[in-house]
């Protein structure tokens, strides 16, 4: 084990599954000097120029290539500077990566991991901050993958290069400086497995990212003002823990989902619908979201600070909700 | 080459040709009885495009196409039943019913799928390309678009990028001067494909692509340059689409003769002109055309009576974790 920074955690994945399989290369803006956070330093002077592939400006055909890659066998990782700039290449992502197995009747395997840094990061206004998961859930062919510490992000991406399946890997950018345990062997960590962060009896908190340490925060002030917070954090979008969620929900009958995109739309709804089907109105005593409000993410950081959730929002909502 | 290679050549050409008029024309009846559901854009007129690029293609190679695909997937080696299924939506079909025309691929022969979505087999192409050199691949890619894509961002993304890394890539443009219901010259500026790729770095050269045998030597110099190591090359085809934007479309906004006119500039007919002339039998040429119908209809026939795909087969192929069953 070493400790090490979420995004030297995920540089340290993907150097491991690069010298694992030949097919495994990596395509994207100035990933040759190391990539916008360096989280492929070093990887030009291993691999060479054929394998560490800095592009044009060109994010259709850095998501096209990759996929048309990916078609005549190599393992592409398509890294797009920051999730944001993802809506230049939508049609490559949504049209074709996505559909191209199901749509071909299963003569395609689009073995490709996208990386999307994203969320809010720290004062870089409406345009490199968003947080759009929810989008992709939405969209079936993709795994959606979402961690938030170091070892979850570096077990999901060595999940997530090994996969046949496309996967969508929405690193936390906020979270890169962030430090944590790695083993000096990464195993792959299954998609679809949330994380217990935190044993409670009162309520359940789900939440996924960026976020996460926030929610783990307000979980200990929550537990110094004698209420017992559950904390899942799902890690995957899709699949996700439905029955982890379920069996927590049923014993706190009280659920909190977090997250840092807006709440309308968001993959919040969705867990409560899902947790209010499976298990029927009657056993919940109260649910609640959390999320940014229906705004763009603005510049002045005491405009971001405003609309930002955070713990103390968390431990404000969580209060509610057990009032309630 | 000799007198009997190049007459060869040209009947392979000819041959090719007569297989996707018949598949066509079998298709378009298929769909006026009812029997192919959905969309179907026929390139009847433009047959010698796909026929002269392909001969100079390896098996390995791999090919993108358009909405407007079956003579590319064809004139590539696709499987004739497999294709006539998927039209029909049959369980045997290349897709197994989940593609249809404007989705058919063959993967078997290197055709890497047809594409709903104009210049969307652009990228693909080039990204294939790419990874067969990463592979230490000799193949090369081929890229079939029409000129409504020289519009989208791809190509120019497409173009710059194939360039630049010095990518095996044909990229063949299908200039049939209209962009679905819309003549080509009224939505593009500038002096066209040939001079927008030179700008990009990519040579490119016209050719009549109403002649069968021009498409083939051109692309036969291309593709020798691109094999050479000399980075992508542009072939810029010119021709007519005999019919309208889908199979629904009479096509009733042409000028007055225009279809006429281009009738007699079609490429069977005038190849098959060509090789009367050279002294090959017309009842040899009948009989290619013969087989290719014959062929064609008995392929229609036994997709008629091919088994549908079994529902359960929906759910399929969607992906392996996070897979649904039932009601999600």
């Amino acid at each position: 084990m070493a400790e090490v920074t979420l995004v030297e955690a995920a540089r340290l994945a993907v150097l491991q599954e690069m010298r694992r399989d030949k097919r495994v290369w990596v395509l994207g803006e100035d990933v040759a000097r190391g990539g916008l956070f360096g989280q492929y330093r070093g990887f030009l002077e291993e691999f060479g120029d054929q394998r560490v592939v800095s592009t044009p400006i060109s994010e259709s055909t850095i998501m096209g290539a990759g996929l048309g890659a990916a078609l005549v066998g190599t393992r592409p990782i398509i890294e797009m500077r920051i999730f944001d700039f993802v809506m230049c290449a939508m049609d490559e992502l949504v049209n074709q990566i996505a559909k191209i197995r199901y749509m071909f009747g299963g003569q395609a395997r689009p073995a490709v991991v996208v990386r999307m840094p994203h969320g809010i990061w720290r004062n870089s206004a409406a345009q490199h901050s968003q947080t759009l998961e929810s989008w992709f859930t939405h969209i079936p062919g993709v795994v959606v993958a979402v961690p938030s510490t170091p070892a979850d992000t570096a077990g999901l991406l060595v999940s997530a290069i090994r996969s046949d399946d496309p996967v969508l890997f929405f690193d936390p950018k906020n979270l890169f400086p962030m430090k944590g345990e790695v083993p000096v062997e990464i195993a792959p960590l299954p998609f679809g497995r949330a994380r217990l962060a935190r044993e409670g009896r009162d309520l359940t908190i789900v939440t996924w990212s960026a976020i996460t340490p926030a929610v783990e925060e307000a979980a200990a002030t929550l537990a110094g003002r004698g209420i017992s917070a559950q904390v899942l954090d799902l890690r995957t979008l899709w699949p996700w823990d439905e029955d982890a969620v379920c069996r927590s929900v049923a014993r706190t009958s009280r659920l909190l989902v977090v997250h840092e995109a807006v709440t309308t739309g968001g993959f919040g709804a969705e867990v409560v619908a899902r947790v209010t089907e499976r298990l029927g109105p009657g056993a919940l005593r109260g649910v609640a979201r959390l999320g940014q409000p229906r705004v763009p993410v603005p510049f002045a950081p005491p405009l971001e600070d405003a609309l930002k959730p955070d713990a103390a929002k968390v431990v404000a909502a969580a209060e509610a909700l057990l009032r309630g | 080459m000799t007198a009997g290679d190049n007459r060869a050549r040209l009947m392979a050409l000819y041959g090719t040709m007569c297989r996707i008029r018949a598949f066509e024309e079998t298709a378009l009846a298929a769909h006026r009885a009812g029997e192919i559901p959905g969309p179907l854009h026929v390139s009847i007129g433009q047959e010698a495009v796909p026929a002269g690029v392909c001969l100079n293609l390896r098996p390995d190679d791999r090919i993108t196409s358009n909405h407007r695909g079956h003579g590319h997937a064809l004139a590539k080696g696709a499987g004739v039943q497999g294709m006539m299924e998927e039209l029909l939506g049959r369980a045997g079909g290349h897709c197994r019913g989940k593609g249809g025309s404007m989705h058919i691929a063959d993967f078997s022969v290197g055709m890497l799928g047809a594409n709903g979505v104009v210049a969307g087999g652009i990228p693909i192409a080039v990204g294939a390309a790419q990874g067969l050199r990463l592979l230490g691949s000799s193949a090369i890619a081929c890229c079939f678009f029409g000129d409504g894509a020289i519009n989208r961002g791809p190509f120019l993304e497409g173009l710059n990028w194939a360039a630049l890394f010095r990518l095996p890539v044909l990229f063949v443009c299908e200039d049939n001067g209209v962009a679905a219901f819309t003549r080509a010259e009224s939505v593009t500026a500038g002096p066209g494909v040939v001079a927008r790729s030179e700008a990009l770095g990519v040579p490119a050269v016209s050719v009549d692509g109403n002649d069968a045998a021009a498409v083939d030597a051109a692309a036969g110099r291309l593709v020798a340059e691109i094999r050479g190591g000399g980075g992508p090359r542009l072939l810029h085809a010119t021709t007519f689409r005999l019919l309208g934007h889908t199979s629904t479309d009479p096509a009733a906004w042409r000028r007055p003769g225009e279809v006429d006119a281009a009738r007699e500039k079609e490429p069977i007919a005038r190849l098959r002109a060509r090789l009367l002339a050279e002294g090959e039998a017309e009842a040899t040429l009948d009989r290619i055309a013969a087989a290719a119908q014959a062929e064609m209809q008995a392929a229609r026939a036994a997709a008629l009576a091919a088994p549908w795909p079994d529902p359960a087969v929906a759910w399929e192929d969607v992906q392996d974790s996070g897979a649904v069953r039932g009601a999600l």
